[in-house]
C-alpha cells in the first residue's frame, strides 16, 4: 500500500528516468561493445573482452581518413555558416527593411524541410551544372543547412539584448566600431557560440545531405553507413565512445567555468 | 529551431527628421542591412531556393541518363510515382506519426522532471539528454541492432511475457523477432528524434510560473486537474514545436528503415534515395520529393490551425 502510494506520487520521476534510460541505453551498448572481440565481420554479438580496438583505433583502412575529413568539413562549415549567419541575424534583429518577412521565411524553410528533399534538389542542381561531387559540394551543402540554425540562435540573443547599452557606449564617445567590438559583440557572443557549436555538431553528424552530395568522397558518417553493410569494425564503437566522452567533458568544463564566473 | 517562437521586438523608433547634410549618410546607412544580408542570402538562394525550383523542372522532364533529360511537362510522373509508391507514403506518415506520439508520451515526463522536479540535478539530467547526441547517430542506430537482436535480452523478455504474441497479431512484429519489423523501425525513429521533442517541451515548461500550480492547489485542484487545466495548456507552444520538429524529419528519414527494417518497411525516403542514387531516375525522385514536401506542408498547416498556436506563439 505504501509502495503503490510512493509510486503514484513519484510517477513523473519514474517515467522520466525511464525515458532517460531509453536515451542512454544505446550509448552504453556502444561503450560495452567497444571492448568486444567479434567473431566475423559484424560486431553485433558479444564474444569476449579485448582492448585491441582501443589500442589501435586507426587500425581499419579509411576510418581515420574519413574522420579527419569530417572534422575538416565541420570546421570550415562552422566558420562559413557562423560568419554568414551572424551577419544575417544582426540585419534581422537590428534593422527594419522591406524584404524582412521574405528573408525570415527563407531562413525558416530549410529547418522545416525534410532533409532528403533538400539533398536531392541540391544534388540535381550540381549534376546539371556538371560540378564534380566531393569536398566542395559537401562543404557548400553543409554551410547551406547550418546557416538557418546560426541565424536563429544569434537572432534570439541579439533581440533579448538591451539597446540602451549601446546608446550608453555612444554617449561615452565610443565610435561605432568600438561600440560593436567592445559592447555588442561580447553580449552576442554566447548566441554566436551556440550557433557555431550547433553547426559543428550538425555538420559532423550529417548523413542524408552528404550521401547525396559527396560522390565517392567518404565522410565519417558515410564510412559508418558503408560498414553497416560490409561489416562493422569495433573501432567505430571506440570512436563513438570517445566522441561521447569528449562532449561530456566539454559540457562539464563549460558548466564549471560558468558557475565559477557567476561566483566571482 | 525556435524560429516560430522567437519574439519579434517592436521596431526601433524612426530617427527624427535629419538636416539636409546628414541625409546622404542616412541613405548610406539604410543600405547596411542589405550588405549584411547579401552574402548569406545569396548562398541560400543559390544552394537552397534555386535547387528547389530546378527540382520542380526536373520532375516534369522525361528522358534517360544516356540521352539526356528534357522538359516535356510530363505530369504523368507524379501520378505514376503516387500510384506506385503510395504504400511507402502511407507508411512514412504512419511511422512518423506513431513515433511523434511516442516521443510526446516519453518526452513529456522527462521534460517535466527537468523543469520542476530535478532541483540541483537539473544540469546533470540536461547533460544526459544532450550528450547522447554526440555519439554519431548512425552508430547509436546500429547499437539498436544489438539491443533488439533475436538472441538479445529485449526479445527474450518480451517473448517470455508473451508480448511478442500480441504484437505479432497486430502486425507490429513477426514471430519471435523484433529486428526487421515495423516495431524496430518505430523504436529507432522514436529514439532518434526524442531530444527534438524534449528540448522545446522543456523550454516551454520552464517558463511556467510555479505560483500558478500553487494557486490551482489552493483552489482545491487535484494534481491531475492542475496538469490538465494549467500545465498542459501552458506548455502548448512546446508541444507544437516538438511535434513539428519530430514529425517532419521522421517522415523524410530513411536511415532507420534501412538499418532496422527490412524491404517490407521501406519509407518514402528510401524510395527517393534509391531512385536518385541507384536507379538514376531523376524525374521520379524529384516528383517523389515534391509530393513529400507538399504532403508535409499540408499536414503541418492543418495541424498548426487546429492546435490554435497562431495566438499561442
Amino acid at each position: 500500500m505504501a509502495l503503490t502510494r510512493w509510486i503514484r506520487r513519484n510517477l513523473v520521476v519514474i517515467a522520466g528516468l525511464g525515458t532517460l534510460a531509453y536515451l542512454i541505453l544505446p550509448n552504453v551498448v556502444v561503450l560495452i561493445f567497444s571492448f568486444n572481440k567479434p567473431n566475423g565481420r559484424f560486431n553485433y554479438e558479444w564474444q569476449r573482452f579485448s582492448t585491441d580496438a582501443w589500442t589501435d583505433p586507426c587500425g581499419v583502412a579509411d576510418l581515420c581518413g574519413s574522420l579527419s575529413l569530417s572534422l575538416k568539413i565541420a570546421v570550415w562549415a562552422t566558420i562559413g555558416a557562423t560568419v554568414l549567419g551572424t551577419m544575417i541575424a544582426f540585419a534581422l534583429a537590428r534593422y527594419r527593411f522591406r524584404a524582412r518577412p521574405a528573408v525570415n521565411s527563407l531562413i525558416f524553410l530549410p529547418m522545416a524541410m525534410p532533409e532528403v528533399v533538400m539533398a536531392a534538389s541540391l544534388a540535381t542542381l550540381f549534376l546539371n551544372m556538371g560540378v564534380d561531387f566531393g569536398f566542395w559540394t559537401i562543404l557548400i551543402a553543409h554551410i547551406m543547412f547550418c546557416l538557418s540554425f546560426v541565424v536563429t540562435a544569434v537572432k534570439a540573443r541579439v533581440m533579448s539584448m538591451d539597446p540602451r547599452l549601446e546608446q550608453a557606449a555612444q554617449d561615452l564617445y565610443a565610435s561605432p566600431a568600438q561600440t560593436f567590438l567592445r559592447v555588442t559583440l561580447p553580449i552576442a557572443a554566447p548566441g554566436i557560440a551556440a550557433g557555431a557549436l550547433l553547426s559543428f555538431a550538425l555538420s559532423f553528424d550529417d548523413f542524408i545531405i552528404t550521401n547525396f552530395n559527396a560522390g565517392s568522397t567518404v565522410t565519417f558518417p558515410m564510412f559508418v553507413w558503408g560498414s553497416a553493410q560490409r561489416g562493422t569494425p569495433v573501432q567505430i564503437n571506440v570512436i563513438g565512445t570517445a566522441m561521447f566522452a569528449i562532449a561530456v567533458l566539454c559540457v562539464l568544463a563549460g558548466q564549471l567555468a560558468g558557475t565559477r564566473r557567476k561566483r566571482s | 529551431m525556435s524560429a516560430t517562437t522567437a519574439p519579434e521586438t517592436a521596431p526601433p523608433a524612426p530617427p527624427p527628421a535629419a538636416p539636409a547634410g546628414v541625409r546622404k549618410a542616412a541613405r548610406r546607412k539604410k543600405l547596411v542591412p542589405y550588405w549584411l544580408l547579401f552574402p548569406g542570402i545569396l548562398w541560400l538562394v543559390i544552394f537552397f531556393a534555386a535547387p528547389l525550383v530546378y527540382q520542380a523542372s526536373t520532375s516534369v522532364q522525361t528522358g534517360s541518363l544516356e540521352e539526356g533529360f528534357k522538359v516535356t511537362w510530363h505530369f504523368q510522373t507524379y501520378w505514376d510515382a503516387l500510384t506506385e509508391y503510395y504504400p511507402q507514403f502511407l507508411r512514412s506518415v504512419m511511422y512518423a506519426a506513431t513515433a511523434t506520439v511516442l516521443c510526446l508520451l516519453l518526452g513529456y515526463p522527462l521534460a517535466y522532471l527537468i523543469a520542476f522536479r530535478a532541483g540541483r540535478w537539473r544540469n546533470l539530467v540536461m547533460i544526459l539528454v544532450i550528450a547522447p547526441f554526440f555519439t554519431s547517430f548512425l552508430i547509436r542506430t546500429l547499437a539498436w541492432k544489438t539491443i533488439l537482436s533475436d538472441s538479445g535480452p529485449v526479445v527474450g523478455v518480451l517473448n517470455s511475457l508473451h508480448i511478442l504474441d500480441v504484437t505479432s497479431q497486430l502486425g507490429l512484429t513477426e514471430g519471435e523477432r523484433v529486428l526487421a519489423t515495423p516495431l524496430a523501425v518505430v523504436c529507432g525513429l522514436t529514439y532518434n528524434f526524442l531530444p527534438f521533442m524534449i528540448l522545446p517541451l522543456y523550454s516551454s515548461l520552464e517558463r511556467i510560473d510555479g505560483r500558478l500550480h500553487e494557486a490551482a492547489g489552493d483552489l482545491y485542484a487535484k494534481p491531475f486537474t492542475i496538469f490538465r487545466k494549467v500545465t498542459f495548456p501552458l506548455s502548448m507552444p512546446g508541444v507544437v514545436a516538438g511535434t513539428l520538429l519530430t514529425f517532419i524529419p521522421a517522415a523524410g528519414d530513411y536511415i532507420n528503415a534501412e538499418l532496422l527494417g527490412s524491404t517490407d518497411q521501406k519509407m518514402v525516403g528510401n524510395v527517393i534515395q534509391s531512385q536518385f542514387l541507384r536507379v538514376l531516375d531523376y524525374p521520379t525522385a524529384a516528383a517523389l520529393s515534391f509530393i513529400l514536401m507538399a504532403a508535409i506542408l499540408g499536414m503541418v498547416t492543418v495541424y498548426i490551425r487546429k492546435s490554435g498556436t497562431e495566438d499561442l506563439v
